[in-house]
């Protein structure tokens, strides 16, 4: 059946978010780290599910703000009052309540920067081509199918003790999936 | 994210040398000067510029995973090499999903006060001025419910249309409607309000020229004006308080192009009947627009239809992976305490 192309892991498929979040729970009893569920939206309680730790996002945007509000601030203030300093209606050279609509600018400016970049890393986008990506599965979870993955890295990995637990966990149907697959023919 | 693609061309034209325009930002130069850090029109800049990038990463970022959808349905070879590099590689992951979800929601928290920043300046720009009519504290508060207010008054405008030609009605409903109708009158009441605000300060204040500005907007030679921006944004949305009103396209669909237009002559007060008539009488003319201008207006609705066509020609409107996680049936039952997702 593996006609020779290398092995890259077992994909269940599941019709159902519940029937995912019991494949989901099981999959995880098993042992496996190198797995992930492929859905066409976000299911309630797979985290849980899947125990996925809480996403570093939030800190991450709150320190880039906090940076943004630093580095505005010490802009304004060194252009302003160490640079080219000028004195206007006999204010301070640092008049700070001038400075905050910028320094609060820039802190959304960096948050929203510090999400684009966190979420291209940590959701490993850029990533144009994997064997999922090159497989039918692909089109079946972004529309309506719900699918889980034991990828052959796994260290408990083996294919058919892969593909039995993935069907005695709930996935109607359960597929190999191969490096490189060919590409099906509806590719005009 | 259109309109503010239509707005940024305005400064820019106003610059009197757009090629220059990069002399508002802080850039170092050969004289060894810096920009105004107390100006609002440097704010401006900043606002302005930032609101642009927010919203087209937060567009973007929500387009993700329908354009992966959008990838694995497309039937041209092109057309799926294309939709398959704009969409990054988004494969529906739940380890991706779970950051993204964070990472949405904390989008939509960072716009919400954004949009309340980027109308203050806005506003700052006219209230930070010497001009009667303008400099007023009020400012603030009144552009962000007038931008709400419009805001909203376009959405519909453009929603109805969109719903009925691609037989969206099921998934933007009445109900949608009727709330997004309810927050028209709250907003419409808030304009309202600023505005009576406004002429009682007049009064109040005792200022002989802030005074003499409001009579003139309300009695002088622009008062069509300023009737016409009172009874399109306060009286008429008033009918919006009838729930058979606030359901019915026939119905909404007249009051909420008054509205546009009512903003549109709010915007035509603020800026000409002020300037027609300051300080000095012997600066006071009427204002009469050139073809120039006429054009510049035309070309900006061109310009927003033209993107406006194409967005929902090429990308998906609504978005699909968020409608397909609300449909009935689509989450699992909550089986333990606290096993919701946030």
């Amino acid at each position: 059946m593996s006609e020779g192309r290398t092995l890259a892991g077992v994909v269940g498929l599941c019709d159902d978010a519940e029937s995912l979040l019991c494949a989901a729970e099981a999959v995880r009893a098993a042992g496996y780290r190198e797995w992930d569920c492929h859905t066409p939206y976000p299911v309630h309680g797979l985290d849980q599910a899947m125990g996925l730790k809480n996403s570093p996002i939030p800190a991450i945007c709150l320190s880039a703000g906090f940076a943004g509000v630093g580095a505005a601030l010490l802009m304004q203030w060194w252009m302003s009052a160490v640079d080219y300093p000028v004195r206007i209606g006999g204010k301070p050279l640092f008049s700070w309540p001038a400075f905050v609509p910028i320094a609060f600018e820039l802190f959304v400016l960096f948050s929203a920067l510090a999400i684009v970049c966190s979420v291209l890393v940590f959701c490993r986008l850029g990533r144009w081509h994997s064997p999922l990506h090159d497989s039918d599965v692909m089109r079946l979870v972004t529309s309506d199918r719900f699918a889980v993955v034991l990828c052959s890295k796994d260290r408990l990995f083996a294919e058919r003790e892969a593909a039995a637990l993935l069907a005695r966990a709930g996935c109607g149907e359960v597929r190999p999936l191969y490096e490189h697959e060919e590409e099906d023919g509806s590719l005009i | 994210m259109f309109a503010v693609i239509c707005a940024l061309q305005f400064p820019l034209v106003h610059t009197g040398r757009p090629w220059l325009a990069y002399w508002l930002l802080p850039l170092p130069n050969a004289n060894g000067i810096w920009v105004n850090f107390r100006s609002p029109l440097l704010w401006d800049v900043f606002a302005v510029s930032t609101y642009g990038t927010v919203s087209f990463l937060f567009w973007y970022t929500g387009l993700l995973p329908d354009l992966a959808t959008v990838r694995d349905r497309a039937r041209h070879g092109l057309r799926r090499a294309l939709y398959g590099i704009l969409s990054l590689g988004w494969t529906g992951s739940n380890r991706a999903w779970s950051h993204y979800e964070k990472a949405y929601l904390l989008f939509a928290g960072l716009s919400t006060p954004l949009v309340l920043s980027v109308h203050s300046v806005v506003s700052f720009d006219f209230a930070t001025s010497v001009i009667p009519g303008w400099h007023t504290t009020i400012f603030p508060p009144y552009f962000v419910a007038g931008a709400i207010f419009s805001g909203f008054a376009m959405v519909a405008t453009l929603i109805v249309i969109m719903r009925k030609f691609f037989r969206l009605e099921h998934v933007v409903t009445e109900d949608h409607l009727d709330v997004m109708n309810r927050i028209v009158i709250a907003t419409s009441l808030m304009v309202g309000y600023a505005y009576a605000t406004e002429v009682f300060i007049a009064w109040y204040s005792g200022a002989a020229y802030e005074r003499y500005a409001f009579l003139n907007r309300a009695f002088g030679p622009y008062a069509w004006a300023y009737w016409t921006m009172v009874v399109c944004n306060v009286v008429v949305p008033q009918l919006l308080w009838l729930r058979r009103v606030r359901r019915s396209v026939l119905l909404l669909y007249p009051i909420v192009i008054l509205i546009n237009v009512g903003m549109w002559f709010e915007r035509f007060v603020i800026v000409v009947t002020s300037l027609h008539r300051d300080y000095l009488p012997s600066s006071w003319d009427m204002f009469s627009p050139t073809w120039v201008d006429v054009s510049l207006f035309a070309g900006s609705v061109g310009l927003f239809l033209t993107l406006m066509l194409l967005f929902v020609r090429f990308l998906p409107a609504v978005s699909l992976a968020e409608t397909k996680a609300i449909l009935p049936g689509s989450q699992p039952p909550a089986r333990r305490a606290g096993g919701g997702h946030v």
